[in-house]
């Protein structure tokens, strides 16, 4: 595990800014803090082997023939590389569909969120009106209210006013989100107010100076938006679930989950299983690569909110 | 609703640069407003009238022919002596289980990732960082499936625990609690007549401390995968405003690197530390999509969760009342353990007569 240690790992031992104590406790610090670095590096590597293993046996069982699948579990190598999985989710099942569908309602979600949200952030942290704290108040607690136990009133509703089954169903009730308000709220507060003083003076109505001024400026806010409501709309499965029943509205979190109680055919049909969900994991890798570094700091943000 | 938004004329006696501000105010929230009052308030307010109703499913939950029958949903699961009430408890065992293990092995293992990735010299820390972090945002529904395929008979967990010599179980499908087959291993395999013979929620306590279930700890262990990175996260940031200063007061003071941690690091970690289990609390009390997709509550009904229980006795057997009623039960365990954060974190840092202050102004506005 040696080889893991790059030579600046241990340039960096040496630092000579350190206060020199005698000459033999230096060297017995020295090494011991050379083989801690070795030690770390190594622990890290194995538990990064252990975060991606499972990831890279999915791509390569997702190339196996079934019998592999199950006789042959952790070769990341398949030894008769087969397209079967993906030929059978492509040309002889609902996955195409499934996909589209994922794809139009994370689509107008992204784009209804974003824009609903930052106009509700917008009118909490700068527009004065009465009963401005009140509407805070009531995003705030909504933010508690746990998704799972809404998953009968919702269907209820749905219900009730005759959209049940529809793409309105699916959509309307995720194009709001409270946690989105308050990131946005959130981040209007930090721009200085100066910036639209100059916009009304010149006579800027309200939403001109928010769609031409203020919006513009909230690009890393927005971003952060696009990015968590693209990952949830495109994850969520427990809405999906008591919102629509028609094959011709499944998508992509549902009609994997169908495959995983083994729907297509006969067997475990491992390889189609885990083809169906690397695909669907693959938009969501590619946003997450994109937008990395932002991501990793949204989250943290969003899960304090 | 409609009171309220009448409302925008009493602004109206801003003028100048503030004209025209209250009503586009409340044009800017009322799409949010609509859609949360649509599909978040009401749909709460409909569900607690059915929890209390006998609403089978037909027609409307409002119309005349639906009665009101007041806790009778709310007894029948929890002091019914049925099997809705055995369901309950089971689920109550299971979900208890998994948060008791769920919670401690993820706080400490995102601490531990966190303060890994998070030294200065550390080459490679993005990677590492990706690395632990990208579980988090694929969809549980995919995890899932790669978790079968995992944990299953012939999967990568049982080949690696082939290597030394053991013969792993057929995770999924292995209903026998983990703390039973510890026991079993010493050779106990029956309990005292003190715990089988008494019940809580239709479940005797030999049961209750039967841990859980082997398909169970499967989902643990997924549970503890998928989110160590999120909350890694969390830590990373907090370590990131623990000042140096006291730690290379520490240094200057002999302490060890495990010393300088446990004294100096941890004790400032603490808030996080505590949002981070309440966190953690309040998500392992909803596991649904798991479940949904992997298990549907088998084997032997000791992975369901209550989360799945209410869809379960809703969706599938068309007990809405009941659904319903475990849904808001659930909603109060929930709601309990998110005042307590809200509470705890609140305090923080402030003194308690500028809390008393803010509260005030608060409930004011």
């Amino acid at each position: 595990m040696s080889e893991t240690l790059p030579p600046q790992a241990k340039v960096a031992q040496v630092d000579p800014g350190r206060s020199t104590p005698a000459p033999r406790t230096r060297r017995n610090g020295l090494s011991r803090r050379v083989s801690g670095q070795i030690f770390l590096y190594a622990l890290l590597v194995i538990l990064a082997i252990i975060y991606i293993f499972p990831f890279l046996v999915q791509v390569a069982t997702s190339f196996k023939t079934d019998s592999e699948a199950a006789s042959n579990a952790l070769s990341l190598i398949p030894q008769t590389v087969t397209f079967a999985a993906y030929e059978t989710l492509f040309g002889r099942s609902d996955f195409p569909l499934w996909f589209v569908n994922s794809t139009i309602v994370t689509v107008v979600v992204t784009l209804g969120r974003v824009f609903f949200v930052s106009l509700a952030g917008y009118a909490l942290a700068r527009l004065h009106f009465r009963g401005r704290g009140a509407i805070f108040a009531l995003v705030v607690a909504v933010m508690a209210v746990p998704a799972v136990v809404l998953l009968i009133p919702k269907f209820l509703v749905l219900n009730q006013i005759g959209i049940y089954d529809t793409y309105a169903a699916m959509i309307l009730p995720l194009l709001v989100d409270a946690a989105g308000v308050f990131i946005m709220k959130n981040f209007f507060e930090s721009i200085p107010v100066s910036v639209e003083e100059q916009a009304r003076i010149d006579g800027a109505g309200a939403f001109r100076v928010f769609w031409s001024v203020v919006l513009p400026m909230a690009r890393p806010a927005l971003i952060t938006i696009v990015i968590l409501s693209f990952q949830g709309s495109w994850n969520e499965l427990s809405h999906f679930i008591v919102a629509t029943q028609s094959p011709e509205l499944t998508t992509l979190t549902k009609g994997v989950a169908s495959l995983a109680s083994g729907q297509l055919s006969q067997g475990t049909q491992y390889p189609i299983k885990l083809a169906a969900a690397l695909i669907m994991t693959i938009p969501v890798a590619v946003l997450f690569f994109i937008f990395q570094k932002r991501i990793m700091n949204t989250s943290e943000g969003a899960v304090k909110g | 609703m409609t009171a309220t938004v009448t409302t925008p004329r009493a602004g109206s006696r801003n003028t100048g640069i503030r004209r025209g501000e209250a009503a586009a105010g409340w044009v800017f929230v009322l799409p949010v407003i609509l859609i949360l009052g649509l599909f978040l308030l009401i749909p709460v307010l409909m569900a607690l009238w059915v929890s209390f109703s006998d609403w089978a499913g037909r027609g409307s939950p409002l119309s005349g022919s639906v009665n009101f029958v007041g806790l009778e949903n709310y007894a029948a699961v929890t002091t019914g002596g049925g099997l809705a009430e055995r369901d309950f408890g089971i689920s109550l065992r299971n979900i208890a289980w998994y948060v008791l293990l769920v919670v401690p092995l993820q706080t400490a293992l995102s601490l531990f990732l966190a303060v890994l990735v998070n030294r200065a010299v550390l080459r490679g820390r993005g990677f590492f960082r990706t690395a632990f972090y990208f579980p988090s945002v694929t969809s549980s529904v995919a995890i899932t499936i790669l978790w079968l395929f995992l944990f299953s008979q012939t999967g990568v967990v049982n080949a690696v625990l082939a290597w030394i010599g053991i013969t792993g179980p057929n995770w999924f499908q292995e209903p026998s609690g983990i703390v039973h087959n510890a026991l079993a291993g010493l050779g106990v395999t029956s309990g005292p007549e003190a715990l089988t013979q008494t019940d809580v929620l239709g479940v005797s306590l030999w049961e209750w401390l039967a841990g859980p279930s082997v398909a169970l700890s499967a989902f643990i262990l997924m549970a503890v995968f998928t989110t160590s990175g999120t909350f890694m996260l969390l830590f990373i940031a907090a370590l990131q405003n623990v000042g140096g200063e006291l730690g290379e007061a520490g240094m200057m003071d002999g302490a060890n690197g495990w010393q300088r941690f446990w004294h100096i690091t941890l004790p400032q970690l603490r808030p996080t530390i505590f949002t981070v289990v309440t966190l953690g609390v309040i998500g392992g009390w909803q596991v649904f999509d798991q479940i949904y997709t992997g298990t549907e509550g088998g084997p032997a009904k000791t992975t369901v969760t209550p989360a799945y229980l209410s869809y379960e006795a809703a969706f599938t057997r068309q007990e809405w009342g009941e659904g319903s009623a475990i849904a808001f039960l659930l909603f109060l365990i929930i709601i309990f353990f998110t005042i307590i954060q809200r509470w705890v974190l609140r305090e923080r840092g402030v003194s308690k007569r500028r809390a008393a202050r803010y509260e005030v102004k608060g409930g004011r506005s």
